[in-house]
């Protein structure tokens, strides 16, 4: 489903250039339940947002469902964003000044679905979320959980084959967070791939494979070290 | 395609700050009010100037003579001479580009103003021995009786149509002052019509209300004007400019007459057309002035909309951040920006629009109940291609106003409208 081939990455600031990513291995496939942990600075929301092809790349190949994503026009972009790809964010952006069903709804939309369908379909998915009586709640009427539920909705509206979540329980208590994590299990289970941005252990072991970046390179999966110049280093965490 | 969503969002981002909206609006509204109110003031000033002269027969011109100024076969310079009716006669078979030729003579035996009598009443008059056709160069609105006839001038008739102020001071109030005789420098007419002048701005040196017309043909004898014409009234034939006449009938005069070919200043001449172009310019030139500045006041209210979306765009970095994540594409983004930006300017200029025609027509109002015909100032309005022109003018504008801010929106990667906190 994912493929990374020594994918590499820098900002540049001003005169500095920061090497983000440092050749990047790595394949998913589809229907994994993936989390990628790492401390700040590690690459992982770069990784994940080159992924999201919400940014692009130095070096190296990423491909997407067998296809080359590369120098892409924003246009295509975002079309393809909004056919494979579902986005879940640490602070949910909602907008503000619609409500939950319009939230949902707001893919289809750009897929030129008429309102009354859309709305259809995006009463489906709140339904889901157990969140059909909340519908016309404007977000700030609604509980962090809730209004990540309602952005859940909102990624999944378009039938994704990837979901991304960039420390989706990061806002959340811990009780709301398993929460959450038990309905990405559910997407999960009905064949779509979820990668999981984190940093937090518990949520992590929610899942079925567990990615660390470290200083931009991939430090081990599932606890097994994979880049042989990090074997030296001490790991201080249990994995 | 009525977009359910689109309207929602712009009603929104107009609500959420509506001071702002306002204040911005007011800047288009006033850029179009006041464009709409100079262009109206320019035609008010135009219809002013052109009411003096509406039914006056534009394309005419008067030639008179004066004394010659080259030495030319034999005679001197300085030399008096006159036009006389063979002169008539011969200008309507060579020139088969006129269509009236009014033959005029001014004044009596006396001098050019009469006095005129009837019984203890007197007033000094300009007297013209007229030929019919000079109603149709320069109408005349007959308030009573008629204007002189083909009969008059083919029996010379000692008839007299009298303008209005002359009938005022020579008869009474109720008195019908038709067929009653007065006395222009001791010979008796008989007054047949009196005349109010139309055309109020035109007129050889005496107030048109104080003329008496009578016709040529007896003024010739009644006055001893003898075979002279004192002018040439001439007007072109449709479609002819009344220059290329004028021309080619003062050529022919100075032949006839032995003038010096080149000697300009021996024939004295007034052509109407030429004034009305002078006129026209100027008031071509004011419009431009309205124009130009009507559009600078525009300009600026559409820079302060231009300026508004940018920081709308700002604020909402994020916002579009979270579309573009979703699956909008740049031209959604785009066009929702610019529709937003047009939707604001045409209703801020819409209303301009109306707002401006609402009052001139007030002014209108104004400038009839009170009379109507103050001088300077009569019937300010706007067509309506200037309104529509003004109304297409403001979607343009608006449609660039968006088009700034819409680029900085695109430009802004998603990345990073994500990260905007």
């Amino acid at each position: 489903m994912i493929r990374f081939e020594n994918l590499h990455k820098s900002y540049i600031t001003g005169s500095n250039k920061l090497h983000v990513l440092k050749g990047i291995n790595l394949e998913i496939k589809e229907g994994e339940l993936i989390s990628i942990m790492g401390s700040s600075g590690s690459g992982k929301s770069t990784l994940l947002n080159i992924t999201g092809i919400l940014d692009n790349y130095d070096e190296g190949s990423y491909y997407l469902d067998n296809m080359l994503i590369s120098n892409m026009s924003e246009k295509k972009a975002a079309m393809l964003r909004n056919k494979y790809i579902g986005f879940v964010f640490q602070s949910f952006n909602l907008i503000s000044f619609k409500n939950a069903l319009e939230n949902v709804a707001l893919p289809l939309y750009y897929q030129k679905v008429s309102r009354k369908k859309r709305n259809l379909i995006a009463m489906e998915y709140l339904e889901k979320m157990g969140l059909k009586e909340w519908a016309h709640h404007m977000p700030n009427e609604l509980s962090g959980g809730q209004k990540q539920r309602v952005a859940i909705a909102r990624s999944l509206i378009t039938r994704p084959k990837v979901i991304l979540a960039d420390e989706p329980t990061g806002a959340l208590d811990t009780s709301t967070s398993y929460e959450v994590m038990e309905i990405f299990k559910e997407i999960n289970q009905s064949g779509i791939t979820v990668i999981i941005v984190t940093h937090e252990d518990d949520i992590a072991h929610r899942t079925n494979k567990i990615i660390r970046l470290r200083d931009g390179l991939i430090e081990s999966i599932n606890g097994e070290l994979v880049n042989p110049e990090f074997v030296e280093t001490e790991i201080s965490e249990h994995v | 395609m009525f977009d359910q969503d689109k309207w929602q969002e712009i009603f929104q981002t107009l609500k959420q700050n509506k001071l702002r909206t306002v204040l911005t609006a007011f800047g288009v509204f006033w850029g179009i009010f006041m464009l709409i109110i100079m262009l109206g003031a320019g035609n008010g000033l135009r219809n002013a100037v052109f009411y003096g002269f509406e039914n006056f027969a534009t394309n005419s011109a008067f030639t008179w003579t004066r004394r010659t100024t080259l030495p030319y076969q034999g005679f001197d310079r300085g030399r008096r001479w006159n036009f006389t009716t063979q002169d008539m006669i011969a200008l309507r078979e060579n020139i088969p580009e006129i269509k009236y030729l009014a033959p005029r003579l001014q004044g009596t035996s006396k001098g050019s103003i009469a006095k005129v009598t009837r019984g203890l009443k007197a007033g000094d008059y300009t007297i013209y021995g007229d030929y019919p056709d000079y109603a149709k160069i320069d109408p005349q609105k007959i308030l009573t009786g008629r204007f002189i006839n083909d009969y008059d001038i083919k029996y010379k008739r000692k008839v007299a149509v009298v303008g209005t102020r002359v009938r005022e001071v020579l008869f009474d109030k109720e008195e019908d002052p038709l067929s009653k005789y007065i006395d222009i420098d001791g010979v008796y007419f008989q007054v047949i019509g009196v005349f109010k002048p139309i055309n109020t701005k035109i007129s050889f040196g005496a107030n048109p209300e104080e003329l008496i017309y009578v016709p040529f043909t007896t003024s010739q004898i009644a006055f001893n004007h003898g075979d002279i014409v004192h002018y040439f009234a001439i007007t072109a034939k449709d479609g002819v400019p009344v220059s290329v006449v004028d021309k080619k009938s003062k050529a022919l005069l100075k032949q006839w007459h032995r003038i010096h070919p080149d000697d300009d200043r021996a024939i004295g001449g007034f052509d109407l057309e030429q004034e009305v172009k002078k006129v026209n310019g100027l008031f071509t030139g004011i419009n431009v002035l309205v124009w130009i500045v009507g559009i600078g006041t525009l300009m600026a209210g559409v820079i302060g909309v231009s300026n508004i979306m940018l920081i709308v765009v700002k604020e909402r970095t994020k916002e579009i951040g979270i579309k573009r994540a979703i699956g909008a594409q740049p031209e959604t983004i785009i066009g929702q920006i610019i529709l937003e930006s047009v939707f604001l300017t045409a209703v801020a200029g819409f209303a301009g629009l109306t707002i401006g025609v609402w009052l001139l027509e007030l002014i209108n109002m104004a400038l009839t109940a009170s009379g109507g015909n103050s001088g300077a100032f009569r019937n300010p309005e706007v067509n309506f291609g200037i309104a529509f022109t003004a109304l297409v003018i403001i979607v343009v504008s608006g449609a660039f106003a968006g088009l700034l801010p819409a680029q900085r929106a695109i430009s802004i990667k998603p990345i990073d409208a994500l990260r905007d906190e």
